[in-house]
């Protein structure tokens, strides 16, 4: 029933999209995973055959069956837990049963999660502190003559230079006897914090010093007050910016609490990286490898995450987003 | 009867590391309540600074505005500016647009229904209400000016400021849009100034056209009364002789009196030449 023209093109318009959207990044895929694998079996190391793709996948099937094995002695531990008490209750009515936490070693996926919501909770802290001080530094070109040393000082700073000072400093201020955030937790996230927030601040305050003149002058013609200024005129022409900021600023996050993780044993794939360094086995270069590609796929979903609340966030749909 | 707009002998000096530059000269002009007047003169006279010291967006260094008896100082509605890049805040739609006009202006005096209504009357005046709820980028360039004109309206300003209203619109859309704009003008008789370097939209609109010599300190060179009588059409007019003379007398001032512009232009080149010559040298 369809003219044939029509389908003639249909059928062009999917093979166009097909070619680029998949054929091409798939083979992409291949090529890479074949020169991995030729160029892998070249290098040798004191624990063996570089890992090769084979390899990699092997060690993240063992990586989920460790995680599942986790699981099921987990609930066990539990089951067993109370029946002991339910037992010891039976026994002595008066008894009360304390409850403890199963203390199994994290698995692969355990550290996931917990680099996760750290790098969201420094990056969250850092675009809290950069999105209203890089607002307040672009309004005013005194605040920012003055903060601007500050800034081009602190920016270019590694993590592993501030991570010594946070640690020394968390372990001193936040000392409390029923602590609601692991100090391990705290160190990461404020360096991760302290580290991410330059891109944010520094793109939002471009961003707000570079409202267009126009805008101003309609502002001012309108004479509106200082808040509704803020919030109607220079808000929204700065969120392109202040997103852009806000990627970069959590591409760094990201980067920065791995490395943060790896030299102070804090809890996240950074730690399980250098524990398996340290445990040096056969299979470790293999499961650093699972990790290595594990953070560099999470690290794209993070800025696609950023990307598609940018799409629904910017008033600029005509503004090229990739 | 005093003076609705008196701009009395403003002169403005810009710092620039020159020493100052004195872009306007004592320029006075008196505006009746309702009268249209444009000022005409070759770019960089300095027609805009007039425009925007009397929106309050610059200070004059010396004289002084009077609306209705009182000092002007600052920008404020009551002088409403219609920019020549439509100026519409990007991320609102027409209607938003319009509104944020609305509410700063008329918060405390019209109800919620009352606002509502006011801004659907001036999008409707601009013929934009089809339009209200898209945004400035989803808008042709014409229509977008239209809605910043309803925006200036929607203030009810004592003086309507025009800066170069159509200037950037193609013929076609400027010659639509002239027309709404005397229609517009029939109904609410707004007092407007208007900048603009088309001598056939200064003839057509307005009641006095006021000429400006070239700068720096540039002045009011020249006024035009033009008695055409109301409504005008543009066709009629092409052939009338009184519009040819007007015309004629315009593109006189602008084109044998103030014939400053080109020779102003040769020696700014040979001066950058001569800067080109030396930074070679070196």
């Amino acid at each position: 029933m369809i003219p044939s023209v029509t389908l003639a093109a249909l059928k062009d318009k999917i093979s166009a999209f097909s070619v680029k959207g998949i054929l091409l990044p798939v083979f992409g895929i291949l090529v890479f995973i074949l020169l991995w694998q030729v160029g892998a079996s070249r290098v040798h190391t004191s624990l063996g055959e570089f890992p090769g793709p084979v390899v990699v996948y092997e060690q993240w099937n063992s990586l989920v069956a460790e995680h599942q094995r986790e699981r099921v002695k987990e609930e066990k531990f539990y089951v067993r837990q109370e029946e002991r008490n339910a037992e010891r209750q039976a026994k002595d009515p008066s008894y009360v049963a304390t409850l403890r936490d199963y203390t199994g070693k994290p698995t692969f996926f355990d550290q996931i999660f917990t680099s996760l919501y750290t790098v969201l909770a420094g990056f969250g802290l850092a675009s809290l502190i950069a999105i209203p001080l890089g607002i307040l530094i672009g309004l005013n070109r005194s605040v920012y003559s003055a903060l601007n040393p500050v800034i081009q000082v602190f920016k270019p700073v590694s993590p592993l230079a501030w991570l010594p000072l946070v640690t020394m400093v968390v372990s001193a201020s936040y000392v409390s006897d029923d602590p609601m955030f692991s100090k391990s937790f705290l160190t990461s996230m404020f360096t991760v914090t302290l580290c991410c927030m330059w891109p944010t601040l520094i793109n939002t305050a471009v961003g707000v010093a570079a409202v267009e003149k126009d805008l101003l002058n309609v502002s001012k013609v309108l004479r509106l007050g200082w808040m509704t200024h803020v919030m109607k005129i220079v808000i929204p022409s700065a969120i392109p910016l202040m997103f852009t900021g806000l990627r970069l600023s959590l591409g760094i996050a990201w980067m920065v609490l791995i490395a943060a993780e790896m030299l102070a044993q804090n809890p996240g794939l950074g730690k399980f990286v250098w524990d398996e360094f340290q445990n040096g086995s056969s299979n470790s270069l293999g499961r650093i490898m699972v990790a290595v590609l594990m953070i560099g796929f999470i690290g794209y979903l993070l800025d696609r995450v950023m990307l598609t609340i940018q799409r629904f966030a910017s008033w600029d749909k005509t503004q090229v987003l990739r | 009867m005093a003076t609705h707009l008196d701009i009395s002998h403003i002169s403005i000096e810009f710092p620039t590391p020159k020493g100052p530059f004195k872009a306007l000269d004592n320029v006075s002009l008196k505006i009746e309540k309702g009268e249209f007047v444009s000022l005409i003169g070759h770019s960089g006279c300095g027609k805009s600074t007039v425009l925007n010291i009397v929106a309050g967006l610059y200070d004059a260094t010396e004289g002084g505005i009077l609306l209705d008896g009182r000092e002007v100082k600052g920008p404020g509605p009551e002088r409403a500016v219609v920019f020549q890049n439509h100026s519409l805040l990007p991320w609102l739609t027409s209607y938003q647009n319009v509104e944020l006009a609305v509410k700063q202006v008329f918060r405390k005096i019209k109800s919620k229904k009352e606002m509502h209504d006011w801004i659907m009357h001036n999008l409707e005046l601009v013929h934009m209400t089809h339009a209200a709820d898209k945004r400035p980028d989803e808008i042709s360039g014409g229509m977008k000016q239209r809605v910043g004109i309803a925006r200036a309206l929607a203030m009810e300003p004592s003086v309507l400021l025009m800066d170069e209203p159509f200037g950037a619109l193609d013929a076609l859309t400027r010659a639509h849009l002239q027309d709404s704009l005397m229609e517009i003008q029939k109904d609410l008789n707004n007092t407007v100034i208007m900048i603009t370097h088309d001598v056939d939209e200064a003839v057509l609109l307005s009641d006095r056209i006021v000429m400006m010599t070239n700068g720096p300190a540039a002045t009011v060179g020249e006024i035009l009364h033009v008695d055409l009588e109301r409504p005008r059409d543009r066709l009629a007019l092409a052939n009338d002789p009184r519009y040819v003379d007007y015309r004629t007398q315009v593109l006189t001032f602008l084109y044998e009196k103030q014939r400053k512009v080109e020779p102003i232009q040769a020696v700014v080149k040979s001066k950058k030449t001569v800067t080109r010559a030396k930074v070679a040298n070196a």
